[in-house]
């Protein structure tokens, strides 16, 4: 793949695996307002997805439609970060997730706006709003179940606690990108950490919680290393379209 | 856990100049919450440019039992209604 067309796929990996997360919330969440937010926030990223591994296939130039990215490729070859990939968990885990993921992308599609690659500035300019909504959904839960009652509060910090080791991966930077970025097509995300540690600082310390110093870190993710629960997610997602290929409605 | 959310209604502006109209309602713990609940469950198909929501509680609304004396009183009274008026020709949409 050229260089374009592997960022393309890391971004609509990001996406891709995280809506299946948050579908597995459908019919489970624990209120019927939040089951609907929780799959309308999925039903999102599916859309950002779907357009970058287009993209990422067009570039390619072998054919290759976004269902076969999403379905047809084995966990080696998913280069998504490792945080979207985590189980849910209970709401406060999940929550958590979306508080670190959101934020990120929130930056990282806001500088993509500026990207010299015209599909990538219009993918960004049309998600910047949906994730600024993801963001706010995620801001809005940490701080209710931070400073909320003790219980909640002990939810919420486990969650932010077990999800942090996933965080620094976020910004690593590579020559793929730092050479796109130079370019001025990609985002370095490590050029928004600063900005992502404002932000989630802010939130934390408004939600009474306590910013975790984990004694471990994920990699691997964008190099196709993944935890053990990446081949799970895979199997119950590409399932049907293997047992059936080119199903359709 | 449900039956510990309040009840919320939900009033949705659809256009600019309209009023805004009862779409339905939601449970949310607060009113933050249930104005972006309201947005997921009654605004993700572009109806609306603008949302209300109330604690249903604080809704005083005119009880079933009282229609006679509330509403059947004005049916009798057609002179309340500007019908009697002979319309010029040329006035249109009307």
């Amino acid at each position: 793949m050229i260089p374009l067309a592997t960022y393309a796929l890391r971004l609509g990996d990001d996406a891709l695996v995280l809506t299946q997360r948050l579908s597995e919330w459908s019919s489970r969440a624990p209120e019927l307002e939040e089951d609907v937010a929780l799959t309308n926030i999925g039903l999102d990223l599916l859309g950002q997805a779907r357009v970058l591994l287009s993209y990422a296939g067009e570039l390619e130039g072998e054919g290759r439609t976004e269902d076969d990215l999403a379905y047809l490729r084995d966990e080696r070859e998913f280069t998504n970060v490792q945080l979207v990939e985590q189980p849910n968990g209970d709401f406060g885990v999940t929550i958590a997730r979306q508080l670190l993921f959101s934020v990120y992308q929130l930056l990282v599609y806001g500088d993509l706006r500026a990207s010299s690659d015209p599909t990538l500035a219009a993918v960004a300019g049309k998600a910047v709003k949906e994730v600024a909504y993801h963001v706010d959904h995620a801001e809005q839960w940490t701080r209710r179940l931070g400073d909320g009652t003790e219980e909640s509060h002990d939810r919420m910090q486990a969650g932010i606690d077990a999800m942090w080791p996933f965080v620094a991966e976020l910004f690593e930077s590579d020559d793929l990108v730092a050479e796109l970025a130079a370019a001025g097509v990609a985002v370095d995300p490590a050029s928004v950490q600063a900005e992502w540690d404002r932000r989630v600082d802010a939130v934390l310390a408004d939600a009474t919680l306590t910013r975790p110093t984990p004694t471990w870190r994920a990699r691997g993710g964008r190099s196709g290393v993944h935890s053990e629960h990446m081949g799970f997610l895979l199997a119950e997602m590409q399932h049907l379209h293997r047992s059936h290929p080119g199903a359709t409605w | 856990m449900s039956s510990e959310w309040p009840l919320w209604e939900v009033f949705v502006r659809s256009r600019r100049g309209l009023s805004h109209v009862h779409s339905g309602s939601l449970h949310a713990p607060d009113a933050e919450l249930a104005l972006r609940n309201a947005r997921d469950l009654y605004t993700r198909r572009q109806e609306g440019v603008s949302i209300w929501v109330v604690r249903a509680d604080d809704i005083t609304a005119s009880s079933p039992d009282e229609k006679d004396p509330f509403f059947e009183t004005a049916s009798d009274k057609p002179y309340r209604h500007p019908t009697f008026y002979e319309l010029p020709d040329e006035l249109a949409h009307m």
